[in-house]
């Protein structure tokens, strides 16, 4: 049982996420994670989704998916070379004189952006695959996370290869 | 510019569809309007759920796309149970609903439910309708997705101002396209050399057939390819009819109810074909005991019903009629099997299924009895529970599409409305529907609907007093503690008359053949009590999880 990363193009039609994500519910599967937008064609859509199963399940939902009139393709990114990124936005507790710097330096060493400074507060913006994002939260959490917020996993294959319609 | 209305029924009727099965309400009477003077045929039905179930029947019967038609709210959800009745056995509908305008969506305004949602899990897709121009387009897709690949039900929600609203022809493709539903119709030649090469090793090969080959008219080219290569054939309940009863190589059905012969082949083959099948739990009983010494061919339309409950050696991914008939063309030699096929001649021969005859009226003899008298000439539907069991096992099938009946979703009170469905599809032959007491009450107010449209549905209600199915389990596996299972007495000739339809209440065995000859004879509808043995039992049966070849009311293989 291992994550699997599925990168779903669909039709850019209403009620579409809800056919996606329901089939996952009703065969059981907990989505770990999910991120879904426009994409290169102006009426298709892709959904990142991150699922976690043993390969006959993986294989069985992606068949299941498949057979959804307005998926148009369904590919397994996870034994593929390829590029995944979550963004998160971290509020952490950071009082004048006190953790503040700590924090900093922190971020600075995971390549986070502070995108907003406040009196008591700071928030981290940090871009990252799932472990680096988990290892930052994890740090951060001494000072106190006030809020934490992540877009879920987008991943594309590297090189030319593509998930496209193929037409 | 044409109404919404008049553009729905003139794209069903280019579809080709010359009746349809619905209830009107608020929101569909622009439709119903225009019902009123079209040529399209309507059945009113006195119950939505009648309405869905006889659009079934029809599509099983005749391989085409049957329609119903319901209002929205309260009507689009007593669809319900018929939709999903259709998409477990794959079959292939069309759902009408109205819905309330497009303005009050999303509102709770009356009779407002979102019927899109609640039956995204039972269509094979569905769609709500937002504009009269899309009518055309959508109805014409709709029908293409129910009939072609796997088949199976499609809902199309249509607001009132939809109906109302006003467009001019569309121009429609000839061909449907859609890129994201693309079956696979023919079959791969690798995996086809591939599953012959394994046949040619096979000493004992066994054919699983389902109702893919029903939906695919594959029956001529199964019997020619397990014929030619010599294969015994086993049939799932809903494969039933796609083998003559009597034809050597037909094992009758397999798994909980199965014929004992058709248990052991299984359990014994060493090369399963299964075809047009999906290991369901009723046919496998212990998945892990399932055919335990076998390789495994799977041919199926549908690529997620390959691996989902068995491991396959060999998957083959099309159309049955299409991979047999290649299979056919690639097969280089005839097999034989001889020793093989003597076995199970003598399990057949030792273990017959069994018709008790001890004076009592007994629910065997009455399936026999009207098995040889109509003999080829009509179409059987039954009801859920013991009358389902009994029929496929003790009626003698000649044809496929001759036997309809309720088999992955088990829905009691399916049976007649199905079967007015039936009759449009067959007005050549009677057709009757194997009913229970428990099932036929839960439609029984279509006799509404059969006497008032003259549907000459000959019902055969094997009255046990019990929710006979759930009666035996009790018996068998609660102690005898019958728990809720038991009907008080129900006169239904008296029900039948008050509709203005014949009956008959038969209590002895003497009575059965001129009965049933009476229901031939009269031209409408009929109605038959017969009083059963109220304890007769199915057997063989599998208990539910253990191994197919360990059977109640049978004995261990000679
Ligand atoms: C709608 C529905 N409710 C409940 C069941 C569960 N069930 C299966 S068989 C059965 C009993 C059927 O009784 P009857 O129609 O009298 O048939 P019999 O078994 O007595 O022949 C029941 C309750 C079902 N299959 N469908
Ligand atoms: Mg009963």
């Amino acid at each position: 049982m291992k994550p699997h990363t599925l990168s779903i193009l669909v039709e850019n039609k209403a009620g579409v996420l809800s056919r996606v994500t329901g089939l996952f519910s009703r065969r059981g599967f907990n989505i770990e994670s999910l991120a879904v937008g426009p994409c290169e064609e102006p009426d298709m859509s892709r959904i990142t989704i991150v699922v976690i199963g043993d390969d006959e399940k993986i294989e069985q939902v992606m068949k299941q998916l498949n057979k959804l009139i307005d998926v148009i393709k369904v590919s397994d990114l996870t034994d593929s070379e390829r590029v995944e990124r979550e963004l998160a936005l971290i509020k952490v507790t950071a009082e004048l004189g006190t953790s503040r710097a700590e924090i900093m330096q922190i971020a600075s060493i995971f390549r986070a952006s502070i995108v907003d400074v406040g009196a008591k507060t700071l928030i981290l913006q940090v871009i990252g695959d799932t472990d680096k994002i988990d290892a930052l939260e994890k740090l951060l959490r001494q000072y106190g996370i006030k809020e934490f917020v992540r877009t879920g996993t987008v991943g594309i294959l590297r090189g030319s290869k593509t998930v496209t319609s193929g037409k | 510019m044409k109404t919404g209305a008049k553009i729905l029924v003139e794209s069903l009727q280019r579809e080709g569809t010359d009746i349809i099965f619905g209830y009107p309400g608020g929101v569909v009477m622009p439709i119903y309007d225009e019902l009123y003077d079209s040529s399209l045929r309507h059945i009113l039905v006195r119950h939505e759920q009648a309405a869905a179930h006889a659009a079934d029947g029809y599509a099983r019967a005749s391989g085409r796309v049957g329609v119903c038609l319901a209002t929205s709210g309260p009507g689009a959800c007593n669809l319900v149970t018929g939709i999903a009745t259709a998409y477990m056995d794959s079959v292939p509908i069309v759902a009408l609903t109205g819905q309330v305008p497009t303005n009050l969506l999303g509102n709770d305004a009356f009779q407002e439910s979102d019927i899109t949602g609640i039956t995204m899990p039972i269509t094979k897709h569905n769609y709500l309708v937002k504009s009269a121009g899309e009518l055309a387009r959508t109805v014409q897709e709709a029908f293409y997705i129910a009939g072609t690949g796997r088949p199976g039900p499609v809902l199309i929600d249509i607001p009132k101002d939809v109906s109302t609203g006003l467009s001019d022809d569309v121009k429609l493709p000839e061909k449907v396209t859609l890129r994201g539903y693309n079956p696979t119709y023919k079959g791969h030649k690798r995996q086809m050399e591939k599953a012959l090469d394994l046949l040619a090793h096979s000493e004992r090969p066994l054919i699983y057939a389902g109702g893919g080959i029903i939906s695919s008219n594959a029956s001529p080219e199964l019997m020619e390819f397990a014929t030619l290569a010599s294969i015994p054939v086993t049939t799932t309940l809903m494969g039933i009819g796609c083998i003559p009863c009597h034809h050597p190589l037909n094992l009758g059905m397999l798994g909980m109810h199965g014929t004992e012969y058709a248990n052991f082949a299984v359990t014994e083959c060493d090369l399963m074909i299964a075809i047009g099948a999906r290991f369901d739990d009723r046919v496998t009983g212990k998945i892990e005991t399932f055919a335990p010494h076998a390789k495994v061919i799977h041919i199926d339309i549908d690529p997620a019903e390959i691996g989902k409950n068995k491991r396959v050696d060999v998957p083959i991914v099309g159309d049955v009629k299409a991979v047999l008939k290649d299979l056919l063309l690639l097969m280089k030699k005839q097999g034989v099997h001889e020793a093989w096929i003597k076995k199970i001649k003598h399990w057949k021969q030792h273990h017959p299924l069994k018709c008790p005859a001890n004076g009592a009226l007994h629910p065997q003899f009455i399936i026999r009895t009207l098995s040889d008298l109509v003999k080829d000439k009509a179409v059987i539907v039954s009801e859920v529970g013991q009358n389902q069991m009994w029929t496929a096992q003790h009626f003698c099938f000649h044809n496929p599409r001759t036997w309809i009946t309720s088999g992955g979703l088990g829905t009691m009170g399916y049976g007649l409305p199905a079967a007015m469905g039936v009759h449009f599809a067959r007005p050549d032959v009677p057709v009757f529907d194997i009913a229970g007491d428990g099932s036929v009450q839960m439609n029984i107010q279509e006799f509404g609907t059969i006497a008032a449209e003259k549907i000459p549905v000959k019902v055969v209600i094997l009255n046990n007093m019990y929710l006979g199915m759930v009666r035996q389990w009790q018996e068998l596996f609660y102690d005898h503690r019958y728990s809720f299972t038991e009907l008080p007495p129900v006169d239904f000739v008296k029900i039948a008359n008050a509709y203005g339809i014949e009956g008959m209440r038969v209590e002895s065995p003497d009575e059965v053949l001129p009965a049933l000859q009476a229901s031939l004879d009269c031209d409408g509808p009929f109605v038959m009590d017969f009083r059963i043995e109220r304890e007769e039992n199915v057997f063989p049966m599998v208990p539910a999880g253990a191994a197919i070849n360990e059977m109640i009311g049978g004995h261990p293989p000679s």
